[in-house]
C-alpha cells in the first residue's frame, strides 16, 4: 500500500486518540493525590505498584511508548511534506484571519508537550523504574513523596502548568481533527464531536492543572 | 477613488518576481476588482509598458478562472465571493492594496498573477468521472434520485476549481477541492459503483501533484467562493478509509 497523506494522517489520528484515552486513565490515577495526605500516600503508592507489575498494563505501556514516538515522528514527516508543498512565501499574508491559532500551530504545541514529556519521564518514570526509592509503610516504593517534594518548587509547578495549557490547546484541535480524519462527516455528529472535544480538553487540562497547584498551596511543608 | 497598488510582477515561470507599486487614480467604487485592473492595464498600454496578466473568464463568479491574493486573503476580504465579484466599494480611498498570485508548489506562477492550475485537472483525470460505455444518453428519469440527495451532490459539485482553498491553506492542501469532487460523485447512484477506486486514485494523484496534508484548520471553507463545506473532507476520509479496508 502506498503511503499517502491520508495514511500519515490516519496514523496521527489513531496514535493521538490512544494518547487521549491514556490521558483519562492517567488523570484518574493522579486524582488520588488529592486525597488526605496519609491516605493518598498509601493509595497512590499501591496504585503505582499495581501498574508496574501487571502484564496487561505492560502491554499497554509499550503501545503508549510506541504511540508517542510514532505521533512525533509522523508529525515531523508531515511537516516536511507540507513545507515542500507551500512553494514561495506570500509577501503580505493575512491568511491567519480565517483559522484558529492552535489549529495552525499543532507542531509548536506538540514540541512543547514532547519537551515536557522528556522532563516528566526523567523525573518520575525513570526514577520509579531505575532509581532507589524509599519504601512506604506497606513496602511499596514511595513515589508519593517524590511527587509532593517536586511540586514544592514554584518553577516546577509553573513548568507543568504551562505545559498543560499547551496540551489543552493541542487536544482541542487534535480531538476534532482526529474524528475528521477517521471520516466523520455527518453534520449532527460532527457538531457533537466539537462539543465533546471541548468538554474533554477542558476536563483533562483543568484536572491536570489542579494537582500541582493543590500540592504547592496545601501540602507545603 | 485613489489607490496605491503593490502588485506581484514576474516575467515567466523561472524568473524571480517582485512587488511593483502603482498609483491608480480615478477608480469608481462601482468597478469590480478586475475592472480596476483593466483600467490600470489600459494606462500601462498607453505608456507602452507590459500589462499585468491575470486569469479571468466569465466575470460573474461561476467559472473559477480568476483568483488572486488581495491584502493577504484569497479573493480579497469578502466571504463567499470570487475576485470578479469583489467591488471597489469594499476598499477605502487612499488605501494600499497588496495583490499577489495564489501560491503553492503545485500552482507555479506563469506570469504576474497568472498561475498554472493543471494539477487540479490531473486530480480530476485520475478519477473524477463516471465511466460510461458509449451509446445514447440514458433516459434521465430512469434512475430516481431523491431531491435532497441531488441537492447535496450539487452542493459539492458547485466547486468551481478556483484554487482559493489551496492558496489559503497553510499546507497548500487540495483536500477541499478533491473531497468536493469525490462527495459529488459518491452521493449519486451513477458514481457510487466506482467510489472505492476513485477515492484511492484521486488521493494518490493529489499527493503526486505535490499538495500538502490537510490539518483541518477549516480556513479553506471560509475562503471558498462557493462555500463548500469541510464536511466533504470528512466524507473523503470516510470513503478512503472504507476503500482501504474493503476494497478488493
Amino acid at each position: 500500500m502506498k503511503q499517502t497523506t491520508l495514511i500519515y494522517k490516519l496514523i496521527m489520528a489513531l496514535t493521538g486518540l490512544f494518547l487521549c484515552f491514556f490521558l483519562i486513565i492517567h488523570l484518574l490515577g493522579n486524582l488520588q493525590l488529592l486525597s488526605p495526605p496519609e491516605l493518598a500516600r498509601e493509595q497512590f503508592n499501591w496504585y503505582s505498584h499495581l501498574l508496574s507489575g501487571n502484564i496487561v498494563i505492560k502491554i499497554i505501556s509499550y503501545v503508549l511508548y510506541l504511540s508517542i514516538i510514532a505521533h512525533a515522528v509522523y508529525a515531523l514527516i508531515i511537516t516536511r511534506v507540507n513545507a515542500k508543498a507551500q512553494g514561495s512565501k506570500y509577501i503580505y499574508d493575512k491568511r491567519s484571519e480565517v483559522s484558529s491559532w492552535n489549529s495552525r500551530n499543532m507542531g509548536i504545541l506538540g514540541t512543547i508537550i514532547l519537551i515536557f514529556l522528556i522532563i516528566h519521564f526523567k523525573d518520575y518514570w525513570y526514577i520509579y523504574k531505575f532509581g532507589n526509592l524509599p519504601l512506604d509503610a506497606d513496602g511499596n516504593k514511595d513515589l508519593y513523596t517524590i511527587v509532593i517534594t517536586s511540586f514544592q518548587q514554584a518553577w516546577y509547578v509553573i513548568l507543568y502548568e504551562l505545559s498543560f495549557i499547551a496540551l489543552g490547546f493541542h487536544l482541542l484541535h487534535g480531538f476534532f481533527s482526529a474524528a475528521r480524519t477517521l471520516g466523520l462527516y455527518h453534520l449532527r455528529y460532527a457538531q457533537a464531536i466539537r462539543i465533546v472535544g471541548w468538554i474533554y480538553s477542558l476536563a483533562i487540562t483543568l484536572g491536570f492543572m489542579l494537582i500541582p497547584i493543590y500540592i504547592y498551596f496545601n501540602l507545603n511543608s | 477613488m485613489k489607490l496605491k497598488l503593490k502588485i506581484w510582477r514576474q516575467e515567466n515561470r523561472e524568473a524571480k518576481g517582485n512587488m511593483i507599486s502603482y498609483d491608480v487614480e480615478g477608480i469608481s467604487e462601482h468597478m469590480s476588482f478586475l475592472e480596476m485592473l483593466d483600467l490600470l492595464n489600459e494606462r500601462l498600454i498607453t505608456k507602452g509598458e507590459r500589462v499585468i496578466e491575470f486569469d479571468h473568464d466569465c466575470r460573474e463568479g461561476i467559472c473559477g478562472a480568476c483568483g488572486m491574493m488581495i491584502n493577504g486573503r484569497a479573493h480579497g476580504p469578502l466571504s463567499g465571493t470570487t475576485t470578479c465579484q469583489l467591488h471597489m466599494r469594499s476598499f477605502k480611498d487612499g488605501e494600499t492594496l497588496y495583490i499577489e498570485p495564489f501560491r503553492a508548489a503545485a500552482f507555479p506562477v506563469l506570469r504576474d498573477l497568472k498561475i498554472d492550475r493543471t494539477a487540479f485537472d490531473h486530480v480530476i483525470q485520475s478519477g473524477g468521472y463516471v465511466s460510461a460505455s458509449t451509446g445514447q444518453a440514458p433516459e434521465s428519469n430512469s434512475i430516481l434520485i431523491p431531491h435532497d440527495i441531488t441537492e447535496a451532490a450539487f452542493d459539492a459539485a458547485a466547486c468551481i476549481g478556483c484554487g482559493a482553498c489551496v492558496a489559503t491553506c497553510k499546507n497548500s492542501s487540495a483536500a477541499l477541492f478533491t473531497s468536493a469532487k469525490i462527495s459529488h460523485l459518491v452521493l449519486l447512484p451513477q458514481g457510487k459503483t466506482e467510489s472505492a477506486d476513485r477515492v484511492i486514485q484521486m488521493v494518490n494523484q493529489m499527493d503526486e501533484e505535490g499538495f500538502g496534508h490537510c490539518s483541518n484548520t477549516d480556513a479553506c471553507e471560509v475562503e471558498c467562493p462557493q462555500e463548500i463545506s469541510t464536511l466533504h473532507i470528512g466524507r473523503m476520509n470516510y470513503e478512503y478509509n472504507k476503500a482501504l479496508l474493503l476494497r478488493k
